[in-house]
């Protein structure tokens, strides 16, 4: 990976991004959260939960959807490569800093949004939805198993539970839009690879 | 720092050595959550007053699906519930009385009414303050029917076909608890339970068995639908379920 042995390569168009561990850490990932969401509408909207009834059952399915949430993630953890990308999103250097005021300011300017393999923006989402998922996780637990906690508890854990499944749903959103706004981002978590083209673009630091 | 960015491919990513930012964000979220426990009584109690507020000025009825935002949740525990109106509804009294009885709609209506404005609170934690339910008190349909000595208790039924809920008959001969045909001054919809559900004020709401068809007197309590699934037969509010809030009655 010298320089020099770089620049006499043919560029190639297409570079990889993902493997298949990362992009079947992504679905499953995905899948899970959208059971959450759907179920946790059909329990909490007062339209949805006239039109299934059903409570008991819906409540079953959400608490083994978010109880299976962080398993991918866990057991993509034995992938070198799924690491090392844990690892690009946890570290942020300077350009992750100008990313994030051009972001404030909405400053698009490619100069503007400097990232490597991840932006600062998308690290932050991975950070705070890992996190929000394991507050989800806390809360969902005293909600369900109602005698390891005292009582009082259990009506905290609910008001946590609520507003932050409320945020999720407002980001998880943001974080759709995004991905629909992008077909290549998409693509490339659907088939791994990006073209080179789209990666000096969106991701000029990124060296694949 | 812009000019810190390396231009040519090949040297190592800025990031091999960064901060580890994400794993604070990680464990920041945590803590709030972990926070958000924490102070949620008195968070929560904000949060009420300021949406109790804010949703009787609503049109649009959002704040309605905010968290606390005021007002009912839709719980069915049934997969569907037929609808019933003045012409197919049926209420039977039987069990252990000397007079079994079934009453249509129009019966009860033509009965003494009663009217109550009390809080209603869920165990799960929301609270509608000021609610008036309307109807015929139950311990004037148990009067009517004739309990016998042996009875010990009452037992409700639903026409959804799965809930069920019950009291003791002292519980149950209150003068706040009602058979309830009317909800916020209007006759009780279906979602609400209607057209007749019961409403036992001091209890928690789950108590208050939503599309109600029968009520029987039975020796011993048996417990309801919720109750076989933890949570307590004397449902006082503020003196059951591990909780601590307001007494509705």
């Amino acid at each position: 990976m010298s320089l020099r042995a770089e620049a006499h390569t043919p560029p190639a168009t297409e570079v990889r991004r993902f493997g298949l561990v990362q992009k079947w850490v992504h679905r499953t990932t995905a899948a899970l959260m959208g059971v959450c969401v759907v179920t946790a509408a059909f329990l909490y909207i007062p339209q949805f939960a006239e039109l299934v009834g059903r409570r008991e059952l819906v409540v079953r399915v959400h608490e083994c959807a978010g109880l299976a949430l962080p398993v991918p993630v866990l057991v993509g953890l034995v992938s070198r490569r799924f690491r090392a990308d844990l690892g690009h999103l946890n570290r942020f250097g300077p350009h992750d800093r100008v990313w994030l005021r051009g972001a404030l300011v909405r400053d698009k300017r490619r100069s503007a949004r400097p990232a490597a393999k991840f932006n600062a923006g998308q690290k932050i989402y991975a950070a705070w939805i890992a996190g929000a998922t394991w507050v989800m996780l806390g809360t969902g637990l005293i909600m369900w198993f109602t005698h390891l906690t005292p009582l009082m508890w259990r009506t905290s854990a609910t008001f946590v539970h609520d507003w932050l499944a409320l945020t999720i749903g407002i980001v998880l959103a943001g974080h759709i839009g995004m991905a629909i706004g992008d077909p290549e981002a998409r693509s490339g978590l659907r088939t791994g690879k990006v073209s080179r083209e789209w990666a000096e673009r969106e991701h000029p630091l990124w060296r694949p | 720092m812009n000019s810190e960015q390396p231009e040519e491919p090949g040297r190592p990513t800025p990031e091999a050595r960064g901060t580890p930012v994400g794993r604070r964000v990680l464990l920041g979220t945590i803590g709030l959550g972990a926070l958000g426990v924490v102070t949620a009584p008195t968070l929560q109690r904000a949060m009420e007053g300021f949406l109790g507020a804010a949703a009787g000025k609503d049109p649009t009825g959002l704040t309605g699906l905010l968290p606390n935002g005021g007002g009912f949740r839709y719980y069915s525990v049934a997969s569907s519930v037929p609808h019933r109106n003045a012409t197919n509804y049926r209420l039977t009294v039987d069990g252990l009385v000397d007079r079994p009885k079934t009453y249509t709609l129009d019966d009860l209506r033509a009965m003494p009414q009663t009217r109550l404005v009390k809080d209603v609170q869920c165990v799960t934690g929301w609270r509608v303050p000021g609610t008036p339910f309307e109807g015929v008190r139950l311990s004037r349909l148990l009067d009517a029917a004739g309990v016998r000595s042996t009875a010990g208790a009452v037992r409700f039924t639903c026409f959804d076909g799965t809930y069920t809920e019950s009291l003791t008959l002292d519980q149950a001969r209150r003068s706040d608890i009602l058979v309830a045909l009317r909800m916020q001054d209007k006759n009780i919809g279906h979602d609400h339970g209607g057209p007749v559900r019961l409403y036992v004020a001091p209890m928690y709401f789950y108590k208050s068995a939503k599309w109600l068809s029968g009520i029987t007197v039975t020796e011993d309590v048996r417990p309801g639908y919720w109750e076989d699934r933890g949570y307590d037969v004397d449902a006082w509010v503020g003196h059951s379920n591990g909780r601590d809030d307001e007494p509705t009655s």
